[in-house]
């Protein structure tokens, strides 16, 4: 028993070595990314067949708690590029003046926004929307009509999640002045607040709720890698808040080089074309051979909305309090 | 008797530092939180639904434990059976339980899928859910239901059993004992236990964290966790802490003065009889009573053991590596509680009279809530250095803190009667200094310190408060990767670590106070 086990020991001990000697690259993300069934292990194994490093991926909860531990760290952080949040937080993130410039020459994009960004890159995008089970009677096709009904949802927080944050600046662009008036409506729908994507779509599916803040490809999920037809994103008559997900170099980083070659990796196919059957969302740059089946029954929102980044970032805090408000009453 | 003169000693000398860090601590935290807050435009209205939620659900808990507590106390208190020494033990094991695992105990009773939802299914009845206030407060009750009967119950076992005889010989019925002996008692201990919970469940953070579910069902304690993790907003957490602290100080005072009850005048001890509980119907609502509690307790823990156990074998790697992690974090922390309460109660006792102060500086470990000390000392250290770097660290500390006013309750009397007992035969021997402390102390303080030992490692392996503010994602104990793994629906994983954290604190428990009573016989 003891010789098997020690040459074991030894293979490992040879394996770290030559991990060790590797460059290290760090990317902190939000946690369904890094997921087994996420796009995590795929692209790690992608980008490591060709970078001669060691891709690590941390997860740090959803998208906009990213943001807080980004602001934590500063300095001190031992990640490389920041993968996870959106463009209603790149203002802010760029305020913080912790990331650098991606350098690189943007291609041919298929994000539905012109890309100007200069310290950022887009890797994915989608629609915000309620997901719900198509055994759901009546189900609602707006805000107003949801508010009125008694389907329970759940959302996301919008301080730690980027769809709970999406989800706000939705009601926000849609709404305007109203939108408190349409979250005081809303209160009683919502069955809780999660603190992330993952355990709000969780508690979805364990019934816990009717409907779940999502995105319309969520239920490509269900089609494709389960065969289950079953699931559906109700199309909302005030549009569909957009998000476009993007990934930005940290400047404290050691590996400068290296950070560049994986953002530039991240808008090839052999990244963008992992995107859609493991994040399910839509690739910022669309491969070859074009989206897999399954996406073409998806809903199309004849309404997109997005604010620029700039109008983002002004409008987050007042509709932070307005939401915080109309929910605490 | 005169006070023999009584060198210090060098464990006097640093038990009275370690009593004077102490205090120091919480007050430099609570300097460096004052600094960095950041009151902005006031108390917005988030913030006062903040505090209302936080009082509400601790009165709702308070109020439901008692009021629960009583009749399942008196008939505990009037009923002999089989497995009634047990049960009453049984009350105190809710002290020891991480509070996650009591959390996916209770969702898999009373969560969506779980026994009672079936139940209300199959009957045709609309579903529940354990989400928000009522979910805090269900927790909450589970908690602290038992200690309510607990306290409820030492109030009965303080009645005199004469008192129950002479109420029998003057033929009084229940009724009327009720009137005459519970009532009275009922009133004074009523006050005190629900005044207690009351402010055990101001400071919950992991119950909140888990159960409590938007800007509705946020606590303070929350809020300071959601500043600082979701926004990482020093100077709104600071505030928050300091808001925090109020309530604490204001509810710690409030409750010293309360907790005072004079009791009756000693009986002889005589085995009670309670002829006025004798009749069929009594006996069968007692009955009840009793199943229902030992029910509410049960079902829930065993519901999670059941769940958990198969998963046990098959867990990933890193649900280990942070149930190693928590070990490392439970032992640091059991040596840091022994180390300062010995040496302070070595203080007390060396101080006799003067020392009384020794115990009331351990206290004030608990007038910052572990929480917002969290929060003092994440905001010193952020400027010095990562305070991810330092998650274990801190977490042993804060748990040591919380642990150490246990210790010292039953440390420092012990101390005391050793060297009334054997002090004089010591001096006489000429024994002093370690060799004092290894011959007479140790061997007959082992007990409380056994038991002390096994309460710093037991909690501190279940926490799930500061390490939740410190912990980067990598450096995750067994309390919070069972967390994570609720949060991303991995039940099955969630109860195998479950499992496995209920083994490792009841483990620990045992081990330490039941190796010290062997080594003791």
């Amino acid at each position: 028993m003891r010789i098997p086990s020690l040459g074991a020991g030894l293979v490992l001990a040879a394996g770290a070595a030559t991990a060790g000697d590797l460059p290290e690259l760090t990317v902190i993300t939000y946690d369904s990314f890094v997921s087994e069934w996420g796009p995590g292990p795929a692209v790690e194994a992608a980008f490591e067949e060709t970078c001669e490093c060691d891709l690590n991926f941390v997860a740090a909860g959803d998208g906009a708690a990213l943001m807080a531990r980004v602001k934590l760290e500063g300095e001190r952080s031992e990640a490389d590029i920041v993968l996870g949040i959106d463009t209603n937080l790149t203002a802010e993130a760029e305020a913080t003046g912790l990331f650098a410039p991606h350098g690189g020459t943007v291609g041919d994009l298929d994000v539905p926004v012109a890309w100007e960004d200069e310290t950022f890159l887009p890797y994915d995008w989608g629609y915000f929307a309620f997901v719900h089970d198509t055994s759901l009677e009546n189900v609602p096709q707006g805000f107003e009509e949801l508010a009125e009904s008694d389907v329970s949802i759940v959302i996301q927080d919008p301080r730690s999640s980027t769809p709970g944050l999406g989800l706000l600046l939705w009601v926000k662009a849609a709404y305007g002045d109203r939108a408190t008036d349409i979250w005081s409506a809303l209160a009683d729908n919502v069955v809780t607040v999660t603190p992330g994507w993952s355990e709000a779509y969780g508690m979805f599916l364990e019934g816990e709720a009717d409907m779940v803040l999502s995105y319309t490809t969520s239920p490509a999920y269900h089609l494709i890698a389960e065969g289950d037809a079953s699931k559906a994103a109700a199309p909302f008559s005030e549009g569909h808040y957009m998000q476009v997900e993007v990934a930005g170099k940290l400047a404290s980083t050691d590996q400068p080089e290296l950070a560049d070659r994986f953002l530039a990796f991240m808008l090839t196919d052999a990244f963008q074309a992992i995107i859609p059957t493991t994040n399910w969302m839509y690739p910022a740059a669309i491969p070859d051979a074009g989206l897999p089946d399954g996406f073409e029954t998806l809903i199309q929102p004849a309404k997109p909305l997005l604010m620029s980044a700039a109008e983002a970032r002004a409008a987050r805090g007042p509709a932070l309090d307005e939401w915080l408000n109309a929910l605490s009453r | 008797m005169a006070e023999r003169a009584q060198p210090l000693g060098a464990a006097g000398a640093v038990g009275i530092a370690a009593a004077a860090a102490i205090p120091l601590l919480i007050l430099l935290a609570t300097v460096a939180i004052i600094r960095v807050a950041e009151p902005g435009s006031g108390l917005t209205q988030a913030d006062w639904a903040a505090i209302r939620f936080t009082l509400w659900q601790a009165f709702l808990s308070a109020t439901f434990s008692v009021t629960l507590a009583v009749p399942v106390a008196r008939a505990l208190a009037r009923r002999r059976f089989p497995g009634r020494g047990a049960l009453v033990t049984l009350l105190g094991a809710p002290f020891l339980l991480p509070v996650i695992v009591a959390i996916f105990g209770l969702l898999a009773v009373f969560g969506r899928g779980g026994l009672v939802n079936s139940g209300l299914g199959m009957l045709g009845l609309p579903q529940i859910s354990i989400y928000g206030l009522h979910g805090v407060v269900l927790a909450h009750v589970f908690f602290n239901l038992p200690l309510a009967t607990r306290l409820i119950l030492q109030g009965w076992q303080d009645i005199p059993s004469e008192r129950f005889r002479l109420a029998a010989s003057l033929g009084m019925d229940a009724g009327a004992v009720n009137r005459h002996l519970e009532w009275p008692m009922l009133r004074q201990v009523m006050p005190g236990a629900a005044l207690v919970i009351f402010v055990i469940c101001t400071m919950s953070f992991a119950v909140a964290l888990t159960l409590g579910g938007g800007p509705r069902a946020t606590t303070v304690e929350l809020a300071i966790y959601q500043a600082l993790r979701f926004e990482f907003d020093l100077d709104r957490a600071a505030f928050l802490s300091l808001i925090q602290l109020a309530i604490t100080v204001f509810l710690a005072l409030l409750a010293y003065r309360v907790l005072r009850h004079p009791g009756f005048a000693p009986g002889l001890d005589r085995p009670l009889m309670r002829w006025d509980g004798r009749t069929p119907a009594l006996r069968l609502l007692d009955g009840i009573l009793i199943l229902f509690a030992a029910l509410f307790l049960l079902v829930p823990i065993a519901s999670a053991v059941v769940r958990g156990l198969p998963e046990v074998l098959g867990l990933p790697q890193a649900v280990w590596v942070s149930a190693l992690r928590s070990l490392c974090v439970a032992g640091a922390s059991t040596v840091l509680v022994v180390a300062l309460s010995v040496v302070m109660a070595l203080a007390a006792t060396r101080l006799r009279s003067q020392g009384s102060w020794i115990e009331t500086a351990g206290l004030t470990a608990l007038a910052a809530s572990p929480l917002v000390l969290g929060t003092g000392l994440f905001v010193l250290i952020h400027p010095l250095a990562n305070p991810e770097s330092l998650a274990l660290p801190v977490t042993a500390l804060v748990n040591a803190f919380v642990t150490l006013p246990f210790a010292l309750r039953s440390l420092v009397p012990a101390c005391r009667t050793i060297e009334s007992e054997y002090g004089r035969l010591a001096d006489t021997l000429g024994l002093q200094g370690w060799v004092r402390f290894r011959l007479v102390v140790l061997p007959r303080l082992r007990r409380p310190l056994g038991f002390s030992a096994g309460l710093a490692a037991a909690l501190s392996m279940g926490d799930l408060g500061v390490i939740a503010l410190f912990a980067d994602p990598d450096t995750a104990t067994l309390p919070l990767q069972v967390y994570r793994l609720m949060g991303a629906y991995r039940m099955d994983e969630a109860g195998g670590a479950a499992v496995l954290l209920l083994a490792l604190s009841f483990g620990v428990f045992w081990m330490l106070d039941r190796g010290a009573r062997r080594a003791d016989a």
